[in-house]
Parts: structure tokens; C-alpha cells; sequence
């Protein structure tokens, strides 16, 4: 819907420039100390994780308390195949590190500009709104990527100087070899990051609302956290469907053979969804606005 | 857009406010209109997708029992919805207390053992996978988050296998069928074979139209008890008209309500799954338990052989709860009545099972559990599911069926 919007736009504006305003974007969001610090939070986790299974393990014992099968999915293969690791790292940062940092950089987006007076100059420019904002949100999803693939990354590392690595089994018993596990490794962070791009869309909307980015902030958080506990409410289970978190850790179904897609596709469909309606509310919310700031 | 926004920058007067006033109404109409959209497809297009009953050509009741009979469908796959309601007290952690308590000291407590972790199917939602290829190859998988649970059973050998704790049940050849035949029953074929073994002269069995389950055609076979006084109101079996394998199965109860058991495909194939769907070798580090033949358990294998599709019901609490032991160990099992009202009597010569030796806490929380009834046999407990009563008399007589609670007492009475 908002495509249209980019075609009105009154001078022709070469695509060109879109891109070099998003990269301008990019440079300016990647550079910052805060979201530096988020990446190294991010990358710090799989090394916690498997250093302590490291050390639990270092007598021989498996890990998550025999056979109790406690703490995050996958925990127990890692002893077995480094690989897992990634896949313990996802599970353990997608409830909270990774959306949290998603809602601090998409909160920031546009209550951050208006916050530091720097809103209007981008809007004198000639990029009109609709763009900018589109800029914006496609720098946020960059950054959900971007973070995904840290923690992947950060945790195939770990996993491949502490643990061996080699064919893998499947949750369903079968064997695969380990470039097909890496690649399925590279599918799940990929569904992972796209798992994040209702939240994105959410903490844009939320940054459109204010001129304080902390308080954008804070609000994304503070959402992300009521519905992660209101999806554990067993009488609210006629809602929970709708939940942008409800299927968040349906990439795990990534790892049976066959592919068990039913969850992952409504987790997919989810977010789109999330991503069309709080999309339009914050464009409709933005291209309205005064900008005072 | 750049005029737009720059003409917001410089409004003035009342006429240019009010216009843009709506137009700012207006945009909101886009987000709303997404939600409706959303919301519209969500609620349709499983209306639409319910393209109605297909055509089918008429068959008679007895037909399609011999279409079951003769189905052989050698190769399989799929997606399982098995939802089960007993109507059990919910013992939440209780329960599964017990049950580790029970099970761990004489099984090493092996979490990936099939007896265990099957019963996990008596209550609530799951998805299962299945995939058959000819009598030496099957797999049942347990869906569960982030993990799965698989029971591999290719040629001699039989695989338990539970990917949350990476423990690994190994069971043997001769066994094999057996132990497939002792897990609770699974697939809608399961149901339906347990539910046709019970077809008798007290049964009615008819037709009941047609209907698409997981995208095939599929006739509706209507089982219901003739006699009054059981739980069990009907049982539909959906059974696939092209190859007679029955695709789904919903048990409703006589009082009313949601189904106690509802099990149905979702997804099928009639293809020769892949032949490394059956492979299974222990995952490094991996901890396997063999399978060790108790005397307690041959005695439970024992018990569970003449079941019916009943007994499942029972064999549910009777796991979770400690009873299962009191049951387990006792060989004189008599039936009253026949068909649908068969009542299982068992005798345990001693006082009755909560308020007696089981004692203590869990004695007096058992009662809480259950109703007092009393009448000419003396009086005793009630313990209510929605499918199977129990009647537990204070001079320690057990009766056990799916019939309701005056039809116990009049057995009791009767037995007198």
C-alpha cells in the first residue's frame, strides 16, 4: 500500500539516492556504541552457553540434569556435535536478547531522530516521509539479520573449538550429513530473523507515536515482555494464536524429517501480518504527524 | 508525497485544518482495513476450504466393515491430530510425580522408554507422525516443542528415541509386534480396530453420509451402543473410500460435550515412504537402555492383551495414579454384563484401595477425589471420567467399567 505513496512522490527521485539514504541509514544505526554493545551481548551468549556446558559436562555427565531434559531446546547434543550449539543459541536469545534488541533499534528509529532535533532535517531533504520511514523499517529488519547471524555465527564458532562436529542427528532419529546440517543451520537463522519482523514493525510504530526514543523503547520492551507472559497464561489460550511470539520456536520443527511445516509457515504468515498492520498504523501514524522536532 | 507533507508544515486556516483533519482519519483506514482483511481470511477460508460433503456412491454399514477388513495398506505416511478429553482430575505435577516415583526404581527411569512416554497421549492435544512401510517397518513420532519422540520399529529391532533428552530405548526383535500391539493405540486405525471389535448384537452400526478428512473423500461409519447405561454415546470412524483405511476417529461421550477421543489424519500419503525414514542408529553420546523384561510388566502385558478400546481409557489413570499396582497384580479379573456395559470386577481381598493401604496424604486426597455412594452391596467410592467409572467398595471389590454410576452400583448390588 505504501508503494503507491513512493510513486507520488512529487520530483523524481533516482533509486539511487533511496539507496544511498538506506545506506546512510545503515551506517549511521551500525555505528552506534548502543547497537555495537547489543551485537556483543548477542555474540556473548553461545560462549556462555558453551562454556557452561563445557564445564558441566567436563566429568563425563550429560547435560540438563540427565534425563530431565530442562533448559533450552537442543541443549542436550551439544556435547555430541557443536552444531547444536547454534541451535541451543537461537532458542536461548530469541525469547528476550534478540527481540529486546530489535525494539531498542526500532523503538529509536524515529523517536531517537525527533528526540535529537535531527527529524526535520532528514524530512527537508528531499526523501518525503513514506520514504523515509520505509528506509527505516528496512534498516531495522537489516539489523534482526544482522543479529541472527551473530548469534549463528558466534555459536558455530564456540561450538566448533569446544565440541566435534560431524554428520548430525535429526530430532526424528534420522541422520544428515553436516553441510546439510550447516545449511539447515543458515535456513532456521534465516527463519529466525524473519520470526523478528512483526516485533520490528511493532517498535516502529511505537517510535512514530513519541519524540522520546527511550520512551519508544521502553514501550517495545515492555510489550515484548506482557505478551511473552501472557502466552503462558493457560486461559487465554483462545488468543495466544495471535501473538507474534506464539510460534516463535516452531524453527525447531526445521530439524525433523520431514520438515514439519505447518507451524513454521503460520509463524511466517504471523509476522507478515504483524509486519502489514503495524507497518500501515505507523505510516499512517507518521505521514500525519507534526514534526516539531 | 512531498507536497503533502510539506503542505501539513504550512496549514493555516479553519477549512484547510478540518481537510486534513480527515485526511489523517483516513490513513488509519489502511491498518484497519489489514486487520479486517486478515481477520475475514482467518475466519473464511476454512469455511470455503469445507467444500461440502463429497459424492459418494451409497454402501451399506456392512460393506463398509468388509472394506476396513480387507483394507491393506502396506504403505503410509503422515500427520496425526489425536485430542483426548477423559475428564481426568488434573494432578499436574501430582502426576507426574507418581508416575517418576513408580516408574524410575524398577525401569532406570528411562525417558525414552515407549510404555512411559506413550502415556502421554491420555490427555490433551499432540501431533504424531506416522509412516508404515510393509509389517517390519514402522515409525511413530511425538511431536513435541523442540523436540520429538520417535519409535522406530525396523525389522528386529525396536527403537525408542527422545530427542529432548537424547536417551535411547532399545527393544528386540521377537518382541517387536508385540510391544507395537501394548502401546496405547494411536492412529485413527488403532481406534477403529478396537472399536470393531466390540460390534455385537448390542451395537448399532450404520452409514452416517460422508466427509473430506485431510483432503480425501471418505464415508462415515456411525458406531453406537444399543443398550442404556453406557458412557460412550458414538463413535464415528471416517473411513478413506478409495483404500478403506479409516482416517479418522471421534469417541463422544453420552453426556454430552467435547469428544474424549479424537484422532484423525491431517495430512496423508499413500506413497512408499523414504527408506531412510526407518534408519536408526544411536546418536553419539547418546544413552541407550535395553529393554528388561520385569515380571510386572509381562503381568501388565498380560492385562492389557484382551483390551478393548476401553481399556485404553483405563490403562490412562491407571499409570498416572498409583493405582496402576493395585490393578496390575491382581489375576482374578471377572467381567459383568456384555457388550458396552461390560463391568470389570476385581477383587483385592483387602480394605479398599484409597482409604486403606495406599494411606496417609494420598488416601485421604484420593477420596477427595472420588464420590461416597452407598446401597445393599455397603458402600464405597466413586471415581468419575467422563468415559470410565470405577467404584471402589469398602471391602476392598473394584468395579471398573465405561458405564455410568448407577449402573455400577446395580452391579455391585447385583453381585451381592
Amino acid at each position: 500500500m505504501s508503494r503507491a505513496d513512493v510513486v507520488e512522490s512529487a520530483r523524481p527521485v533516482s533509486p539511487l539516492w533511496t539507496f544511498g539514504l538506506l545506506r546512510n541509514e545503515l551506517t549511521t544505526t551500525f555505528r552506534r556504541w548502543r547497537t555495537l554493545a547489543l551485537l556483543a551481548v548477542l555474540a556473548g551468549v553461545p560462549v556462555l552457553v558453551g562454556i557452561a556446558v563445557k564445564i558441566e559436562t567436563g566429568d563425563g555427565s550429560s547435560p540438563g540434569g540427565g534425563g530431565g531434559g530442562g533448559g533450552p531446546a537442543f541443549i542436550s547434543q551439544i556435547t555430541n556435535n557443536g552444531l547444536f550449539l547454534v541451535f541451543t543459541a537461537l532458542a536461548a536469545t530469541l525469547p528476550f536478547f534478540l527481540p529486546m534488541a530489535i525494539g531498542v533499534v526500532a523503538g529509536d528509529a524515529i523517536a531517537g531522530e525527533a528526540n535529537a532535533g535531527t527529524l526535520r532535517y532528514l524530512l527537508v531533504s528531499p526523501a518525503g516521509r513514506t520514504r523515509l520511514l520505509l528506509t527505516k523499517y528496512a534498516t531495522v529488519v537489516l539489523f534482526c539479520l544482522a543479529a541472527t547471524l551473530v548469534v549463528a555465527v558466534s555459536a558455530l564458532t564456540v561450538g566448533a573449538l569446544l565440541f566435534p562436529l560431524g554428520d548430525l542427528t535429526t530430532i526424528s532419529g534420522t541422520h544428515i550429513s553436516f553441510a546439510e546440517g550447516l545449511g539447515r543451520a543458515l535456513l532456521i537463522a534465516l527463519v529466525v530473523a524473519a520470526s523478528l519482523i512483526g516485533v520490528a514493525a511493532l517498535g516502529l510504530f511505537v517510535s512514530t507515536l513519541t519524540n522520546s526514543g527511550i520512551a519508544a523503547m521502553a514501550t517495545t520492551v515492555g510489550l515484548l515482555i506482557t505478551v511473552q507472559i501472557l502466552d503462558q497464561i493457560p486461559q487465554l489460550h483462545a488468543l495466544q494464536p495471535y501473538f507474534f511470539s506464539h510460534y516463535w520456536l516452531s524453527f525447531a520443527d526445521l530439524m525433523r524429517e520431514p520438515v514439519y511445516w505447518d507451524d513454521l509457515a503460520k509463524n511466517l504468515g504471523l509476522q507478515a501480518l504483524y509486519a502489514a498492520v503495524f507497518g500501515s498504523a505507523a505510516w499512517a501514524r507518521f505521514t500525519t504527524k507534526d514534526i516539531t522536532a | 508525497m512531498a507536497p503533502y507533507a510539506s503542505d501539513e508544515n504550512t496549514t493555516a486556516g479553519e477549512g484547510d485544518e478540518q481537510r486534513s483533519g480527515r485526511r489523517k482519519a483516513a490513513r488509519y483506514v489502511v491498518p484497519v482495513t489489514v486487520v479486517g482483511v486478515a481477520a475475514a481470511t482467518i475466519g473464511l477460508v476454512p469455511a470455503l476450504a469445507d467444500s461440502g460433503d463429497p459424492d459418494l456412491p451409497k454402501i451399506t454399514a456392512q460393506q463398509l466393515i468388509e472394506k476396513i477388513a480387507k483394507s491393506d495398506v502396506q504403505q503410509l505416511s503422515g500427520t496425526v491430530k489425536i485430542s483426548t478429553d477423559l475428564g481426568l482430575p488434573d494432578l499436574g505435577g501430582l502426576e507426574s510425580s507418581l508416575m517418576s516415583g513408580a516408574a524410575s526404581p524398577d525401569e532406570g527411569g528411562s525417558s525414552a522408554d515407549p510404555t512411559s512416554k506413550l502415556t502421554e497421549l491420555a490427555s490433551g492435544t499432540h501431533t504424531l507422525r506416522v509412516a508404515l512401510d510393509g509389517p517390519e517397518k514402522q515409525k511413530l513420532s511425538l511431536l513435541e516443542n523442540a523436540a520429538e519422540y520417535s519409535v522406530v520399529h525396523n525389522g528386529k529391532d525396536v527403537w525408542g528415541y527422545d530427542s529432548k533428552s537424547n536417551e535411547v530405548y532399545h527393544g528386540t526383535a521377537a518382541q517387536g509386534p508385540e510391544h507395537e500391539k501394548e502401546q496405547p493405540p494411536a492412529t485413527p486405525k488403532d481406534f477403529a480396530e478396537e472399536a470393531l471389535k466390540a460390534v455385537d448384537d448390542t451395537t448399532s452400526v450404520t452409514v452416517d453420509g460422508t466427509a473430506q478428512v485431510a483432503g480425501r473423500d471418505a464415508y462415515k461409519l456411525l458406531i453406537k451402543p444399543k443398550q442404556s447405561g453406557s458412557t460412550v454415546g458414538a463413535i464415528t470412524v471416517a473411513v478413506d473410500a478409495k483404500t478403506g483405511t479409516p482416517l479418522k476417529f471421534t469417541l463422544t461421550p453420552a453426556g454430552g460435550g467435547a469428544a474424549v477421543v479424537d484422532a484423525g489424519f491431517t495430512q496423508v500419503s499413500f506413497d512408499r515412504p523414504a527408506a531412510s525414514t526407518f534408519d536408526f542408529t544411536p546418536p553419539k553420546g547418546a544413552k541407550v537402555t535395553e529393554e528388561k523384561v520385569t515380571e510386572e510388566k509381562a503381568i501388565e502385558e498380560k492385562a492389557s492383551a484382551g483390551a478393548g478400546a476401553r481399556e485404553h481409557a483405563e490403562h490412562a489413570p491407571k499409570a498416572g495414579e498409583d493405582l496402576g499396582k493395585g490393578f496390575g497384580g491382581l489375576d482374578g479379573m471377572k467381567t459383568l454384563g456384555e457388550g458396552w456395559n461390560a463391568i470389570a470386577v476385581l477383587d483385592t481381598g483387602g480394605e479398599g484401595v484409597p482409604s486403606g493401604k495406599a494411606g496417609g496424604d494420598l488416601g485421604g486426597f484420593m477420596n477427595s477425589l472420588g464420590d461416597k455412594v452407598t446401597g445393599k452391596f455397603g458402600s464405597g467410592t466413586v471415581f468419575s471420567t467422563r468415559l470410565v467409572n470405577a467404584l471402589i467398595t469398602d471391602d476392598g471389590k473394584v468395579y471398573v467399567g465405561a458405564v455410568t454410576k448407577d449402573a455400577l452400583v446395580k452391579a455391585a448390588d447385583a453381585g451381592k
